[in-house]
């Protein structure tokens, strides 16, 4: 009883003060004064524009990463050759390796002064820091392996056996996949596309090392929040934090609630 | 098919020419250089507290996840409802807002009177945020698949609950919390956005390997800057290695066979 009661206060005491408190704290601050002093903090025209600029990256690099993840996730499902263990350990290392070194490494290969492929590339008009381009890359870099991961195991499962079938009866191989493969993997690739939007919209570190950080042109949300914390604007950064926040705890949300409902039809 | 050479090309570009471009620049000045950058006061000072600082969060996540994962699965506390959302909160939210959420609670004008910001303390407390989930949610599905039948078998025969924990529950656990403390161990030894707005970034104080790595690439010391990267994925390695022995060496062994 008393061994109970010791984990259930340690427990509570230690989540609570560690994530509940600092969360109910956040979201105080961002309200304290109403919605509408919280809501003006954050529509200036550069939060805007870090907002629109950060959803956009999301877009595209969630494009990026699933088709590289369904095709990945097919070849290490279907086919079994030298070096496929390389190739899984490739597309995990980046959850070991810390953004920063993400952000060094891109701007190691695309600096256009300096890089391996950046001069090359600016000689073709091309920029890849500080631009657009560059905020996709370390987006992309730091959330590949989530479809891969999400997809993989569920093509395993699935076999080849209705794909043979449909291939027999005369269905090409794009018929097949949209037809056959693609609905039966849908839920693992839903999972693997929330949980790179999630990433995506929070990555800071790699991101802070390529973008420049150039208010109205390549700031994202999370550098936002972060100038307005040392900017002295505090008002702007809770309020920040918190659409950020509630964006991220919505795309989560609908994972885990999608989740349940799938055990549920099963 | 255009396919997978369309895949290797992304792969190629995305992430092994620039990780291979880091890993040249590191060796550029040969491995004297290389091994001068890593021992220069600052930076290994800043891997020394990334590494010690990971250490002490992922053992008491370790221990505590473990309580944490223990109560909810096998306790029915009236507050399992709040702590289970709560601890996937630090998995949903971004690094960034991690760091503001604990500055605004334990930073300057802290309703509690504390304040860690600038102080060591603000660095265990922001990577055992950010490391939390990992250590509950790793040791929880294997504590629900863990039959209670053994524990009340050894609860029937006198044993205390904690006896009962140690002896029965904990070996079945082990090699899970070993995989939830290596997880973590990779996340917390790679963290920049939370511990950048809370620690305040003191050399040889709060500053840890990823945030000195960064003051490097700002200074343009690109050679500084990949030797420490190599250093930190090292470390990483080492330590990822040393926990999947013990993992390993936890396996419970099937006492028939």
């Amino acid at each position: 009883m008393i061994f109970k009661w010791v984990l259930r206060i340690v427990g509570t005491c230690y989540v609570g003060l560690l994530v509940g408190a600092p969360v109910g704290s956040v979201v105080f601050r961002a309200l304290r004064h109403g919605l509408a002093p919280a809501w003006d903090a954050v529509m200036t025209p550069a939060g805007v524009h870090a907002f629109v600029l950060t959803l956009e990256v999301a877009a595209v690099t969630v494009c990026l990463n699933t088709a590289f993840g369904i095709g990945m996730a097919l070849v290490f499902a279907r086919h079994r050759f030298r070096g496929v263990s390389l190739l899984e350990m490739l597309i995990d290392l980046p959850l070991s390796i810390s953004p920063v070194v993400v952000g060094l490494a891109l701007l190691l290969c695309y600096s256009s002064t300096e890089g391996w492929l950046g001069p090359w590339l600016a000689h073709h008009g091309i920029s890849v820091l500080f631009s657009f381009p560059g905020i996709v890359a370390a987006s992309a870099f730091i959330s590949l392996p989530y479809v891969v991961r999400e997809v993989h195991p569920v093509l395993v499962e699935l076999g080849t056996e209705q794909e043979q079938a449909a291939e027999t009866l005369g269905a090409g191989p794009w018929l097949v996949f949209f037809r056959i493969t693609l609905p039966a993997i849908r839920w693992g690739l839903a999972y693997g596309i929330l949980l790179t939007t999630a990433r995506v919209l929070g990555e800071f570190g790699a991101v802070s090392v390529v973008s420049g950080n150039i208010v109205g042109h390549t700031q994202t949300l999370t550098q936002f929040v972060d100038d307005q914390l040392t900017n002295f604007d505090p008002a702007g950064a809770y309020a920040g934090a918190l659409l950020l926040g509630v964006v991220c705890v919505l795309v989560l949300g609908a994972l885990s609630f999608s989740r349940k409902r799938e055990e549920q039809l099963r | 098919m255009p396919g997978p050479s369309l895949a290797a090309i992304y792969l190629s570009l995305l992430v092994l020419v620039p990780l291979a471009a880091v890993l040249s620049q590191a060796f550029t000045g040969g491995v004297h250089q290389l091994f001068a950058e890593i021992t220069q006061k600052e930076t290994f000072a800043a891997l020394r507290l990334s590494l010690i600082c990971s250490l002490i969060v992922v053992m008491t996540n370790a221990v505590l996840g473990t309580a944490i994962a223990w109560l909810l699965v096998r306790d029915r506390f009236a507050l399992n409802r709040v702590i289970g959302p709560l601890v996937d909160l630090p998995f949903a939210l971004p690094t960034v807002i991690a760091g503001v959420t604990l500055l605004s609670l334990y930073g300057p004008g802290s309703p509690f009177g504390v304040n860690l910001a600038f102080t060591r303390y603000a660095l265990v407390v922001a990577l055992a945020f950010v490391t939390l989930p990992f250590a509950v949610r790793s040791v929880q599905p294997v504590l629900e698949a863990l039959d209670p039948e053994s524990e009340e078998a050894a609860a029937s025969l006198g044993a205390s609950p904690w006896t009962t924990f140690r002896r029965v529950t904990l070996p079945s656990l082990l090699p899970a919390i070993f995989t939830g403390a290596g997880l973590g161990f990779a996340r917390a030894l790679g963290e920049y956005g939370s511990v950048s707005i809370i620690s305040g970034n003191l050399p040889f104080k709060t500053e840890i390997a990823p945030v000195n790595i960064y003051g490097l690439i700002e200074s343009d010391n690109n050679a500084g800057a990949a030797a420490e990267s190599l250093a930190l994925f090292a470390l990483a390695i080492v330590v990822l290695g040393v926990f999947s022995i013990l993992k390993r060496h936890f396996i419970p062994r099937d006492p028939t066979a």
